[in-house]
């Protein structure tokens, strides 16, 4: 099975868009007459200016398959041309990896195309995570298949126009006859983990944020009329004084509304994610996290109770666990 | 109506888009400029007469910028209106008081956005910090649940909705069945040719429950801008005069940027109520004055408790006016015959105070007949807007 934490990670990446990847290069005939000598290509349609002329092509165009020929690095690895990403649209595989899927193999190239290219026109393409499969287990080893599709785009002054795509599917593996899931992989990963957003805390806020710390659901009180509120805030919204406190509230609770988030799914958390508005018996609502609740329990007025959970040591939350009448 | 008010003293005499798209390839500022000066030549008025503009505080094209490429030498009046989607209609409210006014004689409303191709809206990351600042602080209650879509927030007031008016899913995805209808017929849309059965809502998977993924618009390129001069200058312009009626912004008790939970009842939208009486005050219009609404459609459940705000439905009988259909397409308030940001496109709502324009010029792809005034609102669950526009 795979570690639930890769698979939240993994799955946050995927529907991703990375930046654009521009050619070195416009469509030029020195490369396509190369290309076509090394390839054996004899079609003068693309080499030919006399005959392409007088075919409907009225002109000389690249071979399709060259489409992700203009594109590439060129001599160097990672050398693209001034102004592409640096972004790298296979960051997926690294995540892969962390957890001992070493080995890739290439399992698909499928190019699609729009139109011909001609001479002079300038390309780049934009990729996309496209999908990630679930995991599989084949006779190289048990892994994952992983597809991206990388966008082709000729700049034009009237708006950039589609002129194909390439879809590269890869397989992303544990080799069948390797030791599954060392302690390393677990331990290299650990930096990786995404954390849970930091809330901001103000002067107006602090309590709330040291009481959750040591356990207590604390509640801002005027001090002048006694109205409770939440959101905390500065100034009472009844009497406009700026004296309060805090109450301890009992943490008993009812669902008031609620939400279960199934996408995107953003690490670390985990989905589907019910999340509830809950009315504290105090009289205010907050925002909180369900926890220990299945799907049919989820019911507004379902009652609930506090308890408090620490994440990456660093952040104390309430959160809602469903209790008896 | 006092003398002091808008309604009637300025009309929209200009309209440009750009095409729609899920990649413009070219920048948000070109996009900006295509529409800016395509509105101008709608017109007829030369770029150099303009005197103001008036956008979305989110959008990044800078008013100076355009006015720079433009030409303009005497631009008087600026304004960028907060809260995203909220600020929809704002932008023509504050042309239209520039203009009524005199302290702007033209004024140029636009909306720029590369909003699928250069970011996304709703990935649920943000880059919220622990700097102490207001904003900062506020979604510090949301973001560290993992509580961080705009479909989250949207369906935590709708499940609400449901369970106290009976309301269900099926509803709002006659909403959505609707005006992907309509935008089947409009060339310009995303979803031309592409209409959706409310068998195909129910199957489509979940965002964020009780929504479906068909709930949910789209995300888009592209820009819409907008010319606005005195109804005076109006009647001697090559266009029909798209009268602004009514324009009004909204906030009310409670008010919060999509997380206004903490209100006694959370089923209404109490804001769109401020700028409901304030665009009937105005005008002296009431709901029986429209033939067609651009209701705003970020996410199908917000439509409905607006039609009981402008007084189209009785609290929570919204569901009732959609299961009779009225606000599709042959109905009595037929909704977004563009096909609303569901189905056209997401630029921010600009996109459907231009198909108003075009429902009142008569030259809209799927036209109501007869329009007289037509009702638009703004991004629901913030601080929000609406305009009644209409004919001279």
């Amino acid at each position: 099975m795979a570690d639930p934490q890769l698979l939240s990670n993994v799955r946050a990446l995927v529907g991703r868009q990375y930046g654009r990847v521009y050619a070195w290069d416009e469509v030029n005939a020195p490369m396509i007459r190369q290309w076509c000598e090394i390839m054996g290509v004899e079609n003068p349609l693309y080499t030919d200016p006399a005959f392409a002329l007088g075919t409907p092509h009225e002109g000389l165009i690249a071979p399709p398959a060259m489409l992700q020929v203009w594109t590439m690095e060129g001599f160097h690895a990672n050398h693209y041309p001034p102004g592409s990403t640096d972004e790298n649209p296979y960051e997926v595989l690294k995540l892969f990896e962390q957890y001992g899927y070493n080995s890739v193999v290439a399992v698909n190239s499928e190019l699609s195309f729009t139109r011909p290219l001609r001479l002079g026109e300038k390309l780049y393409y934009t990729t996309r995570l496209d999908a990630v499969g679930d995991e599989k287990t084949t006779a190289l080893g048990t892994g994952f298949f992983v597809t991206l599709v990388m966008s082709h785009f000729v700049e034009k002054a009237g708006g950039d126009e589609p002129v194909g795509e390439l879809l590269f599917r890869v397989f992303k593996f544990r080799p069948a006859n390797a030791q599954p899931a060392a302690p390393a992989p677990a331990a290299s990963a650990a930096p990786a983990k995404a954390k849970r957003p930091q809330p901001g805390i103000s002067d107006d806020t602090r309590f709330f944020w040291e009481g959750c710390a040591q356990g207590q659901l604390l509640i801002q009180r005027c001090t002048a009329c006694a109205t409770l509120r939440h959101p905390p805030a500065p100034v009472c919204i009844q009497c406009h004084s700026f004296d309060w406190d805090t109450v301890q509230a009992s943490g008993r609770a009812s669902l008031y509304s609620f939400v279960v988030m199934h996408y995107p799914e953003v690490a670390p958390f985990d989905h589907p994610n019910p999340i509830g508005l809950i009315e504290l018996e105090e009289g205010v609502r907050l925002i909180a996290g369900l926890v220990g609740i299945e799907r049919e329990q989820l019911q507004i007025g379902q009652r609930l109770q506090v308890e408090f959970q620490t994440f990456d040591d660093a952040l104390t939350l309430p959160l809602f666990r469903p209790v008896g009448e | 109506m006092t003398t002091s008010s808008i309604s009637g003293r300025a009309a929209i005499v200009g309209l440009g888009a750009t095409e729609f798209s899920k990649n413009s390839g070219r920048t948000e500022l070109r996009l900006a400029l295509e529409a800016t000066l395509s509105a101008l030549k709608d017109a007829g008025i030369d770029p150099s007469e303009v005197e103001g503009f008036s956008s979305y505080s989110v959008d990044k094209v800078p008013e100076y910028e355009i006015a720079r490429l433009l030409g303009c030498k005497d631009v008087k009046f600026f304004s960028q209106v907060p809260h995203g989607g909220g600020a929809a209609c704002a932008p023509i409210m504050h042309a239209a008081m520039a203009v009524a006014t005199g302290v702007a004689k033209v004024v140029v409303v636009y909306r720029a956005m590369n909003e699928r191709s250069w970011y996304r809206f709703g990935t649920g990351t943000y880059g919220f910090a622990s700097t102490p600042i207001f904003e900062n602080v506020n979604y510090g209650w949301y973001m560290p649940h993992g509580f961080h879509t705009p479909a989250a927030w949207v369906g935590m007031f709708a499940q609400r909705y449901m369970h106290t008016y009976g309301a269900t899913s099926e509803d709002f995805g006659r909403v959505a069945v609707a005006v992907r209808d309509f935008a089947a017929t409009n060339p310009q849309a995303f979803f031309y040719g592409k209409p959706i059965t409310l068998e195909e809502h129910q199957a489509s998977r979940w965002i964020c429950e009780p929504l479906h993924l068909l709930d949910c618009c789209q995300e888009s390129d592209g820009a819409v801008a907008m010319v606005i001069t005195s109804a005076e200058r109006a009647r001697d312009l090559r266009q029909k005069p798209v009268m602004i009626k009514a324009g009004s912004q909204g906030i009310t008790d409670g008010q919060q940027i999509m997380t206004s939970f903490y209100r006694d009842d959370i089923t209404g939208l109490p804001e769109m109520g401020v700028v409901a009486r304030e665009l009937y005050r105005q005008s002296g219009l009431g709901p029986e004055a429209f033939q067609t609404a651009v209701i705003y459609d970020h996410f199908t459940p917000f439509v409905l408790p607006q039609l009981e705000e402008f007084g189209f439905a009785k609290r929570g009988e919204a569901k009732e006016f959609i299961r009779a259909g009225h606000h599709a397409r042959g109905g009595k308030l037929p909704i977004n015959p563009h096909g609303g940001q569901l189905g056209e496109a997401y630029i921010h709502g600009m996109n459907g105070v231009a198909e108003a324009v075009r429902q009142v010029r008569g030259t809209a792809v799927n036209q109501v007949p007869d329009v007289e005034n037509v009702l638009v609102t703004a991004g629901t669950g913030v601080p929000t807007s609406g305009l009644i526009l209409g004919a001279a």
